[in-house]
């Protein structure tokens, strides 16, 4: 359960510098006939109570009389804001270190993990990889992922149920990425709350069992929305599941056009190839666009 | 699911916004959510009727404002609304990868004394 989910992290005061909003916090002090450009959401119809003594019936609906009108401040931020802006920061840092990254989710139990520990081994050498993992308790992810050989930092959240950028920030201090081009986040399983929190990833890579039902992409839109890959794990279960190909794939792209779509199984290493060609061009078309290393 | 903190940090915005406007009250906050933000309007209300008591916000209204999601078709080059998320386009039923409208999660404006 996410009640829990205390993310006010302390910290800094915004200052207002992000991508994703307007900023727009100055103040307007509406007298009456005032108008200007902005459109302002304020009908004049105030649901609380005025603390008026006279009994003029059209009195409430008419601000221009009264002494105490209230004000309307446009706000328009980003209510995630810090969250954007710190993932910026970790963006600018990570291109800086010319690390390609990757934002891993799925509902718990799809096997991220043993995806990851297997395509950390295949993309071995051209892609070295460094491993962030979060999960509400426990380090046994970390302990299964570092069988990959990869350097692994657990992030156990406690009862918060997604990563935020500043978790990332604060893991990335415990990770040592002399030598590394290739950043993996395995987010907490959780196909709801991680769709909001940009960690200043390069891609977002969401899987789907061949278990859980050819319909979950419909069934959770915002996350598969969001992802630049769709991983369909476990193939070789596919035909003792009774897994509906046709009915997955349609579902993804209605959900997804623009996905791009892996089936694979780490247990048999099913598209795993195809997996790694795919994560080298993209490092490569990123290594291309970077100014110092041309 | 996590909407306890994302109101949380709504209604921290919102009163750093109403203080620094000399704010005595906060009578109605505005947000603008999202169809595809993941973020449940009914699940905010709860958190901040939880979270408003003994702040400047206590007794204000939560105005929530459902922004639809919006896509961009490329083959009828226009816009349109999708009531139910998916990216559909009703005129040929093509499918548009180009989100324009339909993940905000915004804190408006605020009334205030």
């Amino acid at each position: 359960m996410c009640d829990e989910c205390g993310c006010g992290l302390p910290g800094e005061k915004p200052v207002g510098v992000s991508a994703h909003h307007h900023d727009h916090d100055h103040e307007h002090k509406h007298g009456p006939g005032d108008h200007h450009g902005h459109d302002h959401p304020h009908p004049h119809t105030h649901p609380h109570a005025h603390p008026h003594s006279h009994e003029e019936p059209e009195h409430e609906h008419v601000h221009a009389a009264d002494n105490e009108p209230h004000r309307t401040i446009d706000v328009r931020r980003a209510i995630l804001e810090k969250n954007d802006r710190l993932a910026e920061r970790n963006r600018g840092f990570f291109r800086a270190r010319g690390l390609l990254v990757l934002n891993f989710l799925s509902s718990p139990g799809s096997g991220k993990t043993t995806f990851i520990r297997e395509s950390v081994r295949k993309l071995a050498p051209e892609l070295k990889a460094g491993i962030i993992v979060g999960d509400l308790a426990t380090d046994n992810d970390a302990q299964r992922l570092r069988e990959s050989g990869a350097p692994v930092v657990q992030i156990t959240t406690g009862t918060v149920c997604h990563l935020e950028a500043e978790m990332v920030g604060r893991a990335l201090q415990r990770l040592d990425l002399a030598g590394l081009n290739l950043l993996i986040i395995e987010n907490v399983g959780n196909l709801v709350c991680p769709a909001s929190y940009d960690l200043g990833e390069d891609l977002r890579i969401v899987l789907l069992s061949v278990t859980e039902g050819e319909d979950k992409p419909l069934k959770y839109p915002p996350m598969f929305q969001s992802a630049d890959v769709v991983i369909i794990t476990k193939m070789d279960l596919a035909q003792a599941c009774g897994y509906d190909r046709d009915a997955a794939l349609a579902n993804i792209r209605r959900v997804a056009p623009k996905a791009r779509i892996f089936e694979t199984s780490a247990k048999t290493a099913q598209g795993l190839d195809t997996w790694r060609e795919y994560l080298l061009q993209q490092q490569q078309a990123r290594k291309a666009l970077d100014p110092l290393s041309r | 699911m996590h909407e306890l903190s994302i109101m949380q940090s709504a209604l921290s915005l919102a009163l750093d916004q109403a203080r620094q406007a000399g704010a005595s009250r906060v009578h109605t906050i505005r947000l603008r959510i999202g169809a595809l933000s993941g973020v449940v309007p009914d699940a905010l209300e709860f958190a901040f009727e939880v979270l408003a008591p003994g702040t400047l916000a206590e007794g204000a209204k939560l105005a929530i404002e459902h922004v639809p999601a919006r896509f961009w078709c490329a083959a009828c080059t226009r816009e349109f609304q999708s009531d139910d998320m998916f990216a559909e386009c009703p005129d040929c039923h093509r499918l548009s990868g180009e989100l324009r409208a339909g993940r905000e999660m915004e804190l408006a404006s605020l009334e205030i004394d």
